[in-house]
């Protein structure tokens, strides 16, 4: 399919809009959860939580309720993210030997589920991937993921300040007064929910990677917290955006593509932070800023 | 007056009691060391103080005003600081967070105070780098404005000069001299060790598992806990 065919289509073009609208508004919603995630050393926890999201999809497909997979995988996933965080506190288990149990056991609870069911192979690896046809997501799916990211959105951007307080040292934030649990346990759900708006397109395995891999390559190059952000922001939904067409005009699974599109993205940035930190790159970005600068008379 | 009194703690920790009949006080002004060997109990107390850990009996009693969000702390740096990027500005300013109420974004009272702090302790021409590329005793100058934005009272301070060579040490302990002395804020410094009492002390609160000694510098310096503390330093 050229994209010249999808925009000539308008059955077509109306279900790739709706399908990139949402495809944005996660890789959005998952950058900047990813920031946080990765500085305070839980991604693991989006890896996890989306291998859960994996069995809850499998679990929706059997019982034949494919119409309502949103609406019975985010109260799962979410209560796996209310574990997860409540695992790593305690000191019997720790939260990392946690997390893997729950994501190898999602996954051959969910696979068992699909074999169980005479599900084809490919509608396993769909929902692990990404779904190679642009699915075609009903309205209200649409409205939900949109609702979904938009609070996602408003939350990271009033409590900003909080976040990155907390982020940065626990111990402080919680002696100033701020709830870092309850924050901790907030962006755990969020991205619980951000991983399972976008399992569907872009599958439970690959979506951990648009939330883990722009923010690592923003803190490449960046050096404050808000650089990060922003910078995560704007690649993630860059990387969302050549991978979605790619993935369409070659019939590649999108999740994949995407993840690739990210990984590349993530090689250059970390060149571009070699350069940086070298004495000759650091030389050079000097004599550029004098050059900006107003010469005096 | 004073603005932080201990009445007869007791501290648990895990179920464990680690320290005991704790009693002491710390004036307006004050400089206070708590000193004892590691897991002696001074970490939990510490974290009584600040209202992470609640006490299994006796008091924690703040006067003058003092709310328990505005003790400005100095935590121990974590791993996840060395490779965080985030810009010293970035930093103090979330120190100002303690004042409380729910604010968008910060005001440009806030962003005052903070490069208020951040010139008092000679950082204001390092506000845009970033925090991890620092040396260690500017990040301490850089965590120690964020608890100045967050206080305007009491400092507390856990363990500050861990890690920094003996120049930078002394500097460290002029500038907690003169914060203290100038600024007449109060200041509770935990160490393992003893030369942290040679800095600009007044106070001195020896704990293991009870408290040995709590009194002035002076008094602590012929006592028999300091004696055998140092004793046990030589050997």
């Amino acid at each position: 399919m050229t994209l010249q065919e999808i925009f000539q289509n308008p059955y077509i073009t109306q279900v790739v809009v709706k399908a990139l609208v949402v495809g944005i508004l996660v890789a959005l919603c998952a950058s900047l959860l990813g920031v946080s995630l990765v500085l305070k050393r839980l991604s693991m926890i989006g890896d996890g939580l989306s291998h859960v999201g994996f069995g809850a999809l499998a679990v929706a497909t059997v019982l034949e309720l494919g119409d309502y997979s949103l609406e019975i995988s985010i109260p799962i996933v979410v209560a796996a993210a209310f574990l997860l965080i409540k695992i790593g506190e305690s000191k019997r288990l720790k939260g990392d030997a946690a997390i893997a149990l729950f994501s190898t056991g999602a996954v051959a609870v969910g696979s068992l589920i699909y074999n169980y069911s005479g599900s084809r192979n490919t509608d396993i690896c769909n929902s692990l991937f990404g779904s190679a046809s642009i699915i075609t997501l009903d309205d209200k799916d649409l409205i939900l993921s949109i609702v979904l990211s938009v609070a996602v959105l408003l939350f990271f951007v009033l409590c900003y300040n909080r976040i990155f307080a907390i982020t940065f040292d626990e111990a402080f934030s919680r002696a100033a007064g701020i709830r870092a649990e309850l924050f901790k346990l907030m962006i755990a759900v969020l991205t619980a929910i951000t991983i399972v708006l976008g399992m569907k397109m872009l599958g439970a395995i690959m979506i951990s990677a648009i939330i883990i891999f722009p923010a690592l390559s923003a803190m490449r190059v960046c050096r404050s917290f808000r650089s990060v952000v922003i910078c995560s922001a704007v690649l993630s939904v860059t990387c969302f955006v050549i991978g979605f067409f790619a993935a369409c005009r070659l019939s590649y699974q999108t999740g994949a593509t995407v993840a690739c599109v990210d990984l590349v993205a993530f090689m250059l940035f970390a060149l571009a932070g070699v350069f940086i930190n070298s004495s000759k790159g650091k030389a050079l970005l000097a004599s550029a800023k004098k050059l900006a600068q107003p010469r005096k008379n | 007056m004073a603005i932080l009194e201990c009445k007869d703690l007791v501290l648990a920790y895990d179920g464990v009691t680690v320290a005991e009949d704790i009693s002491f006080e710390v004036g307006e002004g004050d400089y206070l060391c708590i000193v004892g060997e590691n897991g002696s109990g001074k970490s939990t107390l510490m974290k009584a103080i600040l209202g992470l850990l609640r006490p299994v009996s006796g008091e924690i009693i703040l006067g003058e005003g003092l709310q328990r969000r505005e003790i400005g702390y100095l935590p121990q740096q974590t791993d996840i600081q060395r490779d965080f990027p985030a810009s010293v500005q970035e930093v103090v300013l979330s120190g100002t967070l303690a004042r409380g109420g729910f604010r968008l974004f910060y005001s440009a009272e806030d962003k005052k105070q903070a490069m208020e702090n951040m010139r008092l302790l000679g950082i204001d021409g390092i506000a845009g780098s970033c925090y991890n590329e620092l040396s260690g005793g500017q990040q301490q100058r850089v965590l120690l404005a964020r608890a100045l934005c967050a206080t305007r009272k009491l400092l507390l301070l856990d363990e500050p000069v861990s890690g920094l060579d003996p120049v930078v040490t002394a500097e460290l302990y002029d500038l907690l001299r003169t914060l203290n002395r100038e600024q007449g804020i109060a200041i509770i410094m935990i160490s393992h060790d003893l030369s942290a009492i040679a800095g600009a002390a007044t106070h001195v609160l020896h704990l293991h598992h009870r408290v040995e000694f709590f009194g002035t510098k002076d008094a602590y310096s012929s006592s028999a806990a300091a004696q055998a503390f140092l004793g046990r330093d030589k050997q």
